[in-house]
């Protein structure tokens, strides 16, 4: 099971990704009164995806790295599409955190009565969207999977989003146009690397070949080709200046779409900008770090200042996620494994802890409705789970020891602080800010007086305790235990070849900025 | 002997691993039962108290041996490439003192707590929170590294934050919990810069490795303008301690602190989490040591502390803030022995400082639940005899840190005194000796406020029942008999010492004129506040100016708030306006642009064959001309061959 099997070989992946698309289609043949029923197949899709990648996550062989779980189908021959998927050290962590993530979101939904039927189906094309992106070993069907994405989202912040300072039609036409710019640029830049992978004949889009081919790619085309995809999933992953779209379409958008937005779909751009970025075009990833470490302190500090002057809460975390963001910027600026290493635990850190945050706000703002936070106060007294939720999720937010944000954090400024030190100082006094603007909500939102309007509202129980309880889970375990997580996401960067190419990026001299 | 011993200390993580299983269990299966969750918890605090002194009695038998090679159990936790971190246990006298003080007073504060907070609602989260404290406090002192212990130092300042903030309804409380935990970061960012740095060095942040390395290949050589490195190493690693340990201008968050349920305070924020600072200047001693400047700092930030705190505690009323200013005073005292090179003499007072104060914390504790929370020392007096074991352990309690022998206090304060000026540091040893004076004054002020004049006729106190007295004498008994460890000849500091252990020999000299700094303040207390020959008012009246200030602590408070919510807070406003307004107006002023082009380019579509045709045409015969008398410049357009591609 664990060695690495011969092309054709596991179908793990596969089952993984089908699992939810089969509730999908399930659904969609179900009278849409069946609300119920219709939560619970979602569930169960989802379930059986976590369930498997988790298996996937344990059973994958550390010791030998590499590409594992492989499956490869020829799909367009002549143009060198492969129907490829497989897993390592990066993907697999990703992989996971998808699959936490959506099962989860489903149970943060699970009172969602309007249009349930189409709202679960759409969710559950974006989940299966998301995952597919991450277990893709092919360009070309990565890129598939990122335009499937864009479809559920936008519909989805549309129908069942909530309007605040912007219309939630704003919104979701801001977040759709941002991911298509972004693709957009994207696209020329894949089209470019296929082009020039292709100068010596057998085309191909498999990611491993395109970075076996570095000697291809001359200095000015990879400074180049980098700019492009920088452009594309620096948007993504909401680098500053490209960050506005981020704070108002999880503002607007419903529970489930931000939690997997800001939870993992944020992290297909940093995941794009390690493998295609860092792993195919290492020139220019040597060319464009100085920019990239320059915007990230941009991110950590300008968001989390703005996240000070925040009045709605999910403001205040979509400007913390940006803030975020800078973190594993700055990480994929310093260019070497240890960074590495940290800007991928980050993301997977913080894909948890935003998941988890957005869903407690989710049901604050279903139980209250209002995320004002001068209106809340004092919700402790009548929902006490929701606040260990909501402050579990802050003191991960604000990287405390013993949550897996902490090391991942730690793992970033040691391996930034070496290459990049006045950035990486830089970054690590928003440390201090962060603590302020999370403990000012904690203490805003959860603390103070008992407020009588809010005495008939539940606590969270039974389904809604899920994403709690999952997400929780995670944090802390991965918190303590740090090799768990570290072990693969380490394996990955020292055995995919990844190394090499940072020892490359190392001794390159590349002269000044531009 | 030691073999059985050696074996005796491998099990040393035990001692907070109990606490966390209690932790554990209250939070996940006793914490709708009152009555189970607080036996749990103590049950596990006096285990691990147990184990403690066993290991303590281990350490006095091993004797010298032990100070030399401590007892090191450790695993890999994180191993990444070019980042190894282990975490285990280390068992020296230094840490063995730690767990005994810290078990100690933990399992006095949990048994006095089940008279004190009888009642509250928030019982069971209450003894979760105090398990989680000491397992967070206990595994920071058995901490081999300085990641363990910087891990542990957030654990424990995550309680605090938790425990101030225990009462959450109370605004004023849930504001002092934030301003601990915020307060504190910014110390601990300097904290966690020194840690990468250092790692970065060395490639190891195991205590006896980095003391290693560091005696052996580094000078101090000068990295920012004439500082040298360790110098640099040894700020940034000393502003961790100034957050933690209350440190000026860091000290701001703990009088605050006394927000919370008063055994908290004595546990938390008297004689445990404050003197982490102490604990890790005390561990990281060897980088201090290499760096006079930085040693000169550490004295210089500890001794006025110690001054400033002890100015304040004179004008203040509430019983709780003035033993809070007096801990951070205290602090002082225990951070600038430091600077000076007492180094045993520092940590002796941290012992002998956390039996006395917690045991003034739970007396005011006492008093406080007496009176129905009131805690102005002027709504308070005669409660000497309405309260005879409050009163009576109180009073050891002020006679141990005025600094009377034989109690505890004289001896530690002596020692400390007599090495700020024995090492050459007059300054600093006038400062230390004025403080002397102004604790002893304004202590025996609360104590003869409190305890000894009239009765106030609308009180009606009454002893506290056992479950508080008893943890009340314990201590008392510690402040009063604690200093004699300073006198055989295995004494504190054979055990505890930095370098070469060299006997010194009582100064009985220098004592004597601590004493009498002690006596004067109690003294000249006395004819204030009893005898009433000088009237309180008319000193006040006297000096209007000094006596706002110091009430107002200095300002300070509401210096940090003005920058907080003008300087912070505003440019978070101004950001905001320019994220909404010029970054992302720029965004929608393009989506605008691109909808005015559409709107005039739409006119093109103007659905008549005949114009499509002609534009077709046009077009043809550009595109023609182009291929025609212009080919050199085409295939340089050639987007395939731009891009290096294939032709």
């Amino acid at each position: 099971m664990s060695s690495a099997l011969p092309s054709g070989g596991s179908f793990l992946l596969p089952f993984i990704l089908g699992a939810p698309l089969l509730a999908m289609f399930v659904i969609v043949f179900m009278p849409k009164d069946e609300t119920k029923m219709i939560k619970i197949i979602a569930a169960m899709g989802t379930f059986v995806a976590m369930a498997l990648s988790l298996f996937a996550f344990f059973a994958y062989d550390r010791s030998l790295g590499g590409m594992q779980f492989t499956l490869t189908i020829p799909w367009v021959p002549d143009l060198g599409v492969n129907l490829a998927f497989g897993v390592d050290g990066l993907s697999l962590p990703m992989l996971l955190l998808t699959n936490l993530i959506g099962f989860s979101s489903i149970y943060a939904s699970w009172n969602m009565e309007n249009r349930a039927k189409e709202f679960f189906v759409l969710l559950l094309i974006l989940i299966t969207g998301v995952m597919g992106t991450f277990i893709a070993r092919d360009l070309f069907i990565f890129f598939l999977f990122y335009e499937i994405v864009v479809i559920p989202i936008y519909i989805m912040v549309i129908i069942w989003g909530s309007t605040k300072r912007v219309s939630k039609e704003y919104a979701g036409m801001k977040l759709t146009i941002y991911l298509l710019i972004g693709s957009a640029f994207l696209l020329v830049g894949m089209v470019a690397l296929y082009l020039a992978a292709a100068k010596q004949g057998n085309p191909t889009f498999m990611f491993d070949q395109l970075a076996a081919r570095q000697n291809l790619y001359s200095a000015p085309f990879q400074k180049a080709a980098f700019g492009l995809m920088l452009f594309g999933f620096g948007s993504l992953i909401s680098m500053f200046p490209f960050h506005s779209w981020s704070p108002d379409g999880y503002a607007g958008a419903p529970t489930a779409v931000s939690m997997i937005h800001a939870g993992v779909l944020k992290k297909i751009g940093g995941y794009g900008l390690i493998r295609l970025g860092v792993y195919v075009l290492p020139l220019g990833a040597k060319y464009w770090a100085p920019v990239i470490a320059a915007l990230a302190i941009a991110n950590v500090l300008y968001a989390a200042f703005i996240a000070l002057a925040q009045k709605d809460l999910k403001y205040v975390i979509g400007y913390s996620s940006v803030s975020h963001m800078g973190y594993v910027l700055i990480a994929i600026a310093a260019l070497n494994p240890t960074s590495i290493n940290g800007a991928v635990a980050m993301m997977f850190a913080h894909g948890v802890m935003s998941a988890l945050i957005f869903s407690m706000i989710g049901f604050i703002y279903e139980k209250t409705h209002t995320r004002n936070i001068p209106d809340l106060g004092g919700l402790a007294h009548q929902m006490p789970r929701l606040a260990i939720g909501f402050i579990i999720g802050g003191m991960a937010s604000l990287g405390l020891p013993s949550t897996v944000n902490f090391i991942s954090e730690f793992t970033i400024f040691m391996g930034s602080i070496r290459v990049l030190p006045v950035q990486a100082i830089l970054g690590i006094a928003g440390i201090i800010f962060t603590a302020v603007y999370t403990l000012r909500i904690i203490a805003n939102v959860m603390f103070g007086p008992r407020r009588p309007e809010w005495d008939q509202l539940k606590d969270i129980r039974g389904p809604e305790l899920v994403p709690l309880i999952v997400l929780g889970l995670v944090i802390f375990a991965a918190g303590i235990f740090p090799n768990i997580l570290f072990g693969l996401v380490n394996s990955g960067v020292t055995s995919s070849g990844l190394q090499k190419v940072l020892e490359t990026v190392s001794q390159a001299k590349m002269g000044g900025l531009f | 002997m030691f073999k059985e011993m050696h074996d005796l200390f491998q099990w040393a993580w035990l001692i907070p691993a109990l606490p966390f299983l209690s932790f554990l269990l209250i939070a996940f299966v006793t914490k709708r039962s009152k009555g189970l969750s607080s036996t749990v918890s103590i049950l596990a605090i006096l285990t691990a108290l147990g184990l403690a002194i066993a290991i303590g009695l281990g350490i006095i038998q091993s004797g010298a041996e032990l100070v030399e090679h401590p007892v090191i159990v450790s695993a890999n936790w994180l191993n990444i490439w070019g980042l190894k971190i282990d975490i285990g246990t280390v068992v020296d006298p230094l840490s063995g003192m730690m767990l005994f003080v810290v078990a100690l007073v933990a399992s006095m504060v949990q048994i006095y707590s089940l008279g004190y907070m009888q009642g509250d609602k928030g019982w069971s989260r209450y003894y979760a929170y105090q398990s989680l404290f000491a397992f967070s406090m206990l595994g920071m002192v058995l901490a081999t590294n300085l990641l363990q212990l910087f891990i542990f130092w957030e654990l424990v300042g995550l309680c605090s934050y938790l425990l101030i903030g225990f009462w959450y309804f109370k605004v004023s409380a849930r504001e002092a919990a934030k301003k601990a935990f915020i307060t504190t970061r910014v110390g601990d960012f300097g904290l966690l810069l020194g840690i990468l740095f250092l790692y970065n060095k060395f490639e190891t942040l195991d205590f006896t490795a980095l003391s290693a390395a560091l005696s052996t290949n580094l000078q101090n050589v000068a990295v920012v303008g004439t500082v040298g490195y360790v110098t640099v190493m040894a700020f940034l690693i000393f502003m961790g301690p100034m957050g933690k340990s209350g440190q000026f201008p860091l000290h701001v968050w703990l009088p605050d602190a006394m927000e919370g349920p008063t055994p908290v305070s004595a546990l938390i924020h008297a004689a445990t989490m404050v003197v982490a600072g102490v604990y890790l200047v005390a561990k990281m001693y060897f980088l201090f040591e290499a760096s006079p400047v930085a040693l000169q700092f550490v004295a210089g930030i500890g001794a006025f502390t110690a001054i400033f705190a002890a100015s304040i505690a004179i004008a203040q009323d509430d019983i709780k803030r003035i033993l809070a200013y007096s801990t951070l005073s205290q602090l002082g005292y225990m951070v600038f022995a430091l600077g000076v090179g007492a180094y045993s003499a520092s940590l002796f007072h941290l012992m002998t400082h956390a039996f006395f104060k917690a045991l003034m914390f739970l007396g005011a504790g006492s008093v406080i639940h007496a009176l129905h929370e009131k805690q102005n020392i002027w709504d308070m007096g005669g409660l000497w005899r309405k309260m005879p074991i409050t009163g009576t352990t109180f009073f050891i309690g002020v006679l141990a840190i005025s600094g009377v022998p034989p109690f505890a206090g004289f001896w530690s304060k002596d020692e400390i005194l007599a090495g700020a000026f024995q090492n050459g540091h007059p300054i600093i040893y006038a400062v230390g000796l004025f403080t002397a004076f102004l604790t002893a004054f304004y202590m025996s002020r609360l104590f003869f406020v409190a305890f000894m004049g009239p009765e106030k006729p609308q009180n009606h106190p009454h002893e506290s029942p056992l479950s508080m007295t008893i943890p009340l004498v314990i201590l008392a008994c510690f402040s009063a008999i604690g200093g004699l460890a300073a006198l055989p000849e295995h004494n504190f500091s054979f055990f505890i010492h930095f370098g070469e252990f060299e006997p010194e020999a009582m100064n009985w000299g220098l004592a004597g004129i601590s004493v009498v700094a002690g006596l004067l303040g109690i003294g000249f207390a006395y004819y204030i506040y009893v005898k009433e020959a000088i009237k309180a008012e008319s000193i006040a009246a006297r000096f209007p100016i000094v006596y706002r200030i110091l009430n107002n602590k200095y300002y300070i408070d509401e210096v940090y708030l003005w920058l907080i919510h003008h300087i912070m807070d505003g440019l978070g406003k101004v950001l905001y306006f320019i994220d909404i307004y010029i970054v992302d107006g720029i965004i929608n002023g393009i989506a605008l642009l691109t909808r005015g082009s559409a709107k005039v380019l739409r006119r093109t579509g103007t659905g008549q064959l005949q114009t499509y045709a002609m534009v077709f045409f046009f077009a043809v015969v550009v595109i023609f001309m182009v291929f025609a008398f212009g080919e050199g410049q085409l295939s340089s357009l050639n987007p395939l061959a731009m891009l290096g591609g294939v032709k």
